[in-house]
């Protein structure tokens, strides 16, 4: 069968370092994968070995079967696949219906004419006004990016990754620097706009990742070492010495 | 949700009135400056206006920090003057009136091909680019006399060709009135430029090259395209430029001119689409009449373009705009009398520095003249000690009460703004 994406013994060196060193994954189209692991494990890396930020050094990227490595990013988002970013990552002297109408432009075919007026884009203005409900920007609709609060430039990056209606959503650590209160309506915010999609996102909080995952994968030190259910991960050895590693070495070193 | 439907748009009055006005003005400017040098400066103005707006695609639009954006205006104005001469020689049966739109697309072939290198690249090593290219062309202008006409340049006749309904572009003002129409034309085309796909992820490219990448679009692509689209406004006003002097030299494709377009288009303001046309206005009032005041001109310039940089690099349009929301309000009346008191400190601060600079200009370029000059009504001695410390006090005292003013004017500012984000507050609350 062949899979929404799908990772083939991926590797990524810079210089002499080898970051991600042969990743095997294979995400079903409609699953949504939380990538966990300790930091510097390579996650972001993977995103952006994924995304087309950078190149892989061998093996093979495939969406939809189809070979996606060594592509531009927008090519690759041509293709149905789109990325949030750890950093927010929106344009910040444009206002937010302008920020989503910029994420769907493309999607709807209108390239780069300057035949036609935005105004008269029926069909672009309703999809960013839906958007802009969608992620609950309606009343902010043109207040410019960067005067919004920081828990809604992180919806508006949700907003702008999903607005092309990419059928792969690579969301990097999208509650970052949030209280809990305000992750918590995220998740549900994050579930309710990714339905019917390929979601794969990066996160620490292990409580986001058990409400939201239907598999996990850990990566440590460039590699996958777990790809389960939730639950079989929780319960998997190997990734409880990943993350209980040092606490076990210290015991090790203790009875020495 | 797409629309079936008619739907009624309303009429949007406040930019219908904008527009209008615009037009009177350029209608009814040369019939109340009726001299010759208004005239010749009203002409100048318009083809300025358009160049400066073409060079903000670039800059306040793109993000594109040009040093040769004069390659593409000064390229259209040589194709623009052999054109002419073709036409005067019979060679070619299109009217005069059409040339600047041949001078439009001279200047996107050379975008088209010289575009693509250039805009590989954004930011410094754009700006690199343009710097390499507009040297380059400046250097062939030197190296084929035959197209650059060398020293002396190309000239030619304007009167030529058929001649509709009378108008040979002859006089002056006839051929001010051509200007205008381009100028209105122009600056209206790229206003609805602004209002397109193509115009909107120009800004989001200049916001944030990399994420445009995410949203499926190339950012090259969309800087060439916009620099292509720049270069034919630019052409235009080059090939406008050629009628209203009849003469072009490689002066014209030179780095100088590429800088006063920068320098002018930020003064303006690059970031209101009209700011660049009153840094167009300001270039010909500077380029044509404080030349003619004082030697000191460029001097003057660089003053007024450092303080602006430093104290309000939104050019002279962000302060427009922001004392018309000052002024929306209500709160403008408030202002008033630190405006004046800022004005004339201010001014007596610059009588104090003008006063010396004159003096030193005096000193470097009359000498045969003797050590007396006069200015502004003054009589002054440039080697006395009288005239240099009693310009150094009327400085210095300007300077120091135009800082207490600053001071207490800034205190006042900063407390409106306090009272209208306040008012907005509870605006958003009913």
């Amino acid at each position: 069968m062949s899979y929404a994406l799908e990772l083939k013994d991926l590797r990524k060196s810079f210089g002499h370092t080898e970051i991600i060193r042969g990743v095997n994954l294979a995400v079903t189209a409609g699953e949504r994968v939380a990538i966990i692991g300790p930091n510097g494990a390579g996650k972001s890396t993977l995103f952006n070995l994924i995304s087309g930020r950078f190149e892989p050094t061998s093996g093979d990227v495939l969406l939809n079967g189809q070979r996606i490595n060594g592509k531009r990013p927008f090519e690759i988002n041509r293709l149905g696949l789109s990325r949030s970013f750890q950093i927010t990552n929106i344009f910040p002297k444009l206002s937010v219906f302008e920020n989503l109408r910029c994420g769907v432009l493309w999607s709807l075919g209108y390239k780069y004419t300057f035949l036609k007026f935005l105004a008269d884009l029926d069909d672009a203005n309703d999809r960013a006004e839906e958007l802009m409900a969608m992620i609950k920007l309606d009343k902010k609709r043109d207040v410019l990016g960067m005067n919004l609060t920081y828990a809604e430039q992180r919806a508006l990056e949700i907003g702008v990754t999903i607005a092309g209606g990419a059928g792969v959503i690579l969301l990097d650590e999208p509650t970052a620097g949030m209280s809990r209160s305000e992750t918590t309506r995220f998740i549900s915010l994050i579930k309710e706009v990714t339905v019917g999609k390929t979601l794969l996102t990066v996160e620490h909080d292990m409580g986001v990742v058990f409400g939201l995952a239907d598999k996990i994968a850990v990566v440590v030190y460039g590699e996958v070492i777990a790809f389960d259910a939730p639950e079989a991960v929780r319960s998997n050895t190997l990734v409880q010495e990943a993350y209980l590693g040092s606490a076990v070495a210290d015991a090790q070193a203790g009875g020495h | 949700m797409s629309k079936t439907h008619y739907e009624f748009k309303p009429f949007n009055l406040g930019r219908t009135v904008i527009w209008s006005l615009f037009a009177i003005v350029l209608l009814v400017m040369p019939l109340i400056f009726t001299g010759g040098l208004a005239q010749t400066m009203l002409s100048q103005m318009g083809i300025a206006i358009i160049v400066c707006l073409s060079y903000n695609i670039l800059l306040g639009q793109g993000g594109m920090l040009s040093f040769g954006h004069a390659v593409y205006s000064g390229l259209g104005s040589f194709l623009a003057i052999h054109t002419l001469n073709m036409v005067s020689k019979g060679n070619l049966p299109i009217p005069v009136s059409l040339i600047p739109i041949v001078g439009g697309f001279s200047a996107v072939l050379v975008a088209v091909a010289l575009g693509w290198v250039t805009t590989k690249k954004s930011g410094t090593p754009f700006a690199m680019i343009t710097l390499g290219i507009g040297e380059l062309v400046w250097a062939m202008s030197l190296m084929f006399p035959g197209f650059f006409g060398g020293e002396g340049g190309v000239s030619g006749n304007r009167v030529a060709g058929a001649k509709t309904l009378g108008i040979t572009f002859g006089p002056q003002i006839q051929l001010y009135y051509l200007i205008a129409i381009y100028t209105f034309v122009c600056t209206a085309l790229m206003f609805a430029f602004t209002r397109t796909p193509l115009g909107r992820m120009l800004n989001a490219v200049r916001d944030n090259p990399e994420r445009v990448e995410f949203v499926g679009y190339d950012t090259q692509k969309v800087r060439y395209f916009a620099f292509i689209v720049a270069a034919f406004f630019a052409g235009i006003s080059g090939g406008l430029a050629a009628l209203n002097f009849e003469i072009v030299t490689s002066e014209v494709v030179s780095g100088y001119r590429s800088g006063a377009y920068l320098l002018f288009t930020f003064l303006g303001g690059a970031t209101f689409f009209f700011g660049p046309i009153i840094g167009a206005v300001l270039m010909v009032l500077a380029f044509v009449l404080l030349s003619e005041f004082t030697k000191a001109w460029l001097l003057y310039l660089g003053l007024v373009f450092t303080i602006m940089v430093a104290f309000a690099p939104g050019g002279v349009a962000s302060l427009i705009m922001m004392n018309l929301r000052v002024a929306s309000f209500g709160y403008l009346r408030k202002l008033w009398v630190s405006y004046l008191a800022l004005a004339i400190t201010g001014l007596v601060a610059l009588l104090g520095a003008s006063v010396m600079i004159e003096m030193v200009y005096h000193l470097q370029l009359n000498v045969a003249l003797g050590s007396e000059m006069k200015f502004l009504g003054m009589t002054l001695d440039s080697k006395g000690v009288n005239s240099w410390f009693g310009a150094l006090f009327v400085m210095l005292t300007g300077l120091g009460l135009f800082e207490v003013c600053r001071r207490q004017f800034v205190i006042e500012w900063g407390n409106i703004q306090i009272d209208i984000e306040r008012e907005i507050k509870r605006r958003e609350t009913l």
